[in-house]
């Protein structure tokens, strides 16, 4: 069983706005929650401010998975309280890069100029953690991450519990390059993590007409997310990463078109800051 | 069959849009693509062929030397660049399932991915005037 709770739904950069008050503007971040208190946070875009606040004050140990570092994942990380609690366990799991380790690469952020706190200077206790790496085991949850088709070092998260399987892929460009997609499964990024699961998150970030455009920018069109939660079977598909520049009302119009034309076997539900899915049997 | 890494599905994408031939295997040596192409100079289409092992691909596109000799398939670049993990390059002659003998130029590299994974290796070849 887990919650699994949308702090920020909002692709690239921040979107706040009466235009985007009902999908919500704030940047990546997922709450999963276990029925025994333990808790994973899928990136830590500017969402996590807000759940930082909300923290239970019983809950000293936190995993935060960041799929890459890209800023609209970690750009709330800054702001994230328990980063600044001594009591408070945290663990980063990152990709690294070729050339740099993941604590190298946070610091860039994590340092003046762009930041004025150090991250040697955090007052929690910090452990960070490469990733891809064999499945990680948290509390009641089985944590595997994979490469995916992004640009730069990006993983997508698969995360099983008794009865629940989540998939986590906000940033994925499964169709680059593929003429006719999707094609077999083997083919297909992100296939691995996303096989059969309950609950797919998945990038969604532009209208069909938009996506010939950025081809190459690591993004996927509602109907490409469509195609690929159909080629995974995943059960619900919940498209994500809206593009900054769409309005709830685009939104809407672009998920009834995309509907009309791919007809989903599937529910499909944009992803609205504040929405709570609970998987498995009552959480 | 489970999903490829996402470096090897990359590279194929990419060699599938390239005029030059270019044949990749998996980290145990079995044939995973070649693009078209490729199969010009092999004689015939990958989806003929499927995946192989090296064993059976290595034997269906024999390489001789100058002189017609075989080559044995460990000295091949393609087989060094998987088993010493660097470059190599060769010039030898194959005959494809047309049976027809062709001079080639071999370069290959091993593809290694992040954290270091060594996920097979690709060839990248062209005809030569013999």
């Amino acid at each position: 069983m887990m919650r699994v709770t949308l702090w920020g739904t909002r692709g690239s950069v921040a979107s706040p706005g009466n235009e985007t008050a009902r999908y919500g503007g704030n940047t990546a971040c997922v709450e999963v929650r276990a029925p025994d208190g333990t808790i994973l946070i899928l990136d830590a875009g500017t969402g996590v401010r807000r759940l930082g606040a909300s923290w239970p004050s019983d809950v000293d140990r936190v995993d935060v998975l960041l799929t890459h570092l890209h800023m609209d994942h970690i750009q709330g990380l800054g702001f994230f309280g328990p980063l600044y609690d001594e009591g408070k366990e945290v663990h980063i799991w990152a990709p690294a890069s070729p050339t740099l380790t993941l604590q190298a690469r946070l610091a860039r952020y994590l340092s003046p100029p762009f930041f004025p706190v150090h991250l040697r200077d955090l007052a929690c206790r910090l452990t960070l953690h490469e990733v891809p790496c064999d499945e990680i085991a948290i509390g009641p949850f089985r944590v595997c991450a994979a490469l995916v088709c992004h640009p730069g070092p990006t993983v997508g998260y698969r995360i099983e519990t008794t009865g629940a399987v989540l998939a986590y892929l906000p940033d994925h460009e499964p169709a680059l390059g593929v003429e006719d997609f999707p094609q077999s499964p083997e083919w297909t990024s992100g296939y691995g993590l996303a096989a059969d699961v309950d609950l797919l998150i998945h990038d969604a970030q532009y209208a069909a007409s938009e996506y010939p455009s950025h081809a190459g920018w690591g993004h996927s069109s509602v109907e490409q997310a469509m195609r690929f939660a159909g080629l995974a079977h995943a059960g619900r598909l919940v498209a994500f990463h809206h593009d900054p520049a769409h309005s709830d009302a685009d939104v809407d119009r672009i998920f009834a078109e995309a509907t009309a034309a791919e007809r989903p076997s599937f529910p499909v539900i944009p992803a609205a800051e504040g929405a709570i899915f609970d998987l498995g049997q009552a959480a | 069959m489970p999903q490829h890494e996402i470096e090897v599905i990359l590279t194929r994408q990419l060699a599938s849009y390239l005029t030059l031939p270019i044949f990749i295997v998996g980290s145990d040596g079995t044939l995973i693509f070649y693009n078209e192409p490729a199969e010009v100079i092999l004689g015939h289409r990958f989806e003929e062929t499927g995946e192989m092992p090296a064993q059976e691909w290595a034997a269906a596109y024999a390489a001789t030397d100058d002189a017609d000799q075989p080559i044995p398939p460990e000295q091949l670049p393609l087989m060094i660049a998987l088993r010493e993990g660097h470059p190599a390059h060769g010039s030898y002659a194959i005959r494809g399932r047309d049976r027809v003998r062709r001079h080639i130029e071999v370069t290959a590299f091993p593809l290694i991915g992040q954290a270091r994974r060594h996920l097979g290796a690709v060839a990248i070849f062209w005809e030569v005037p013999s």
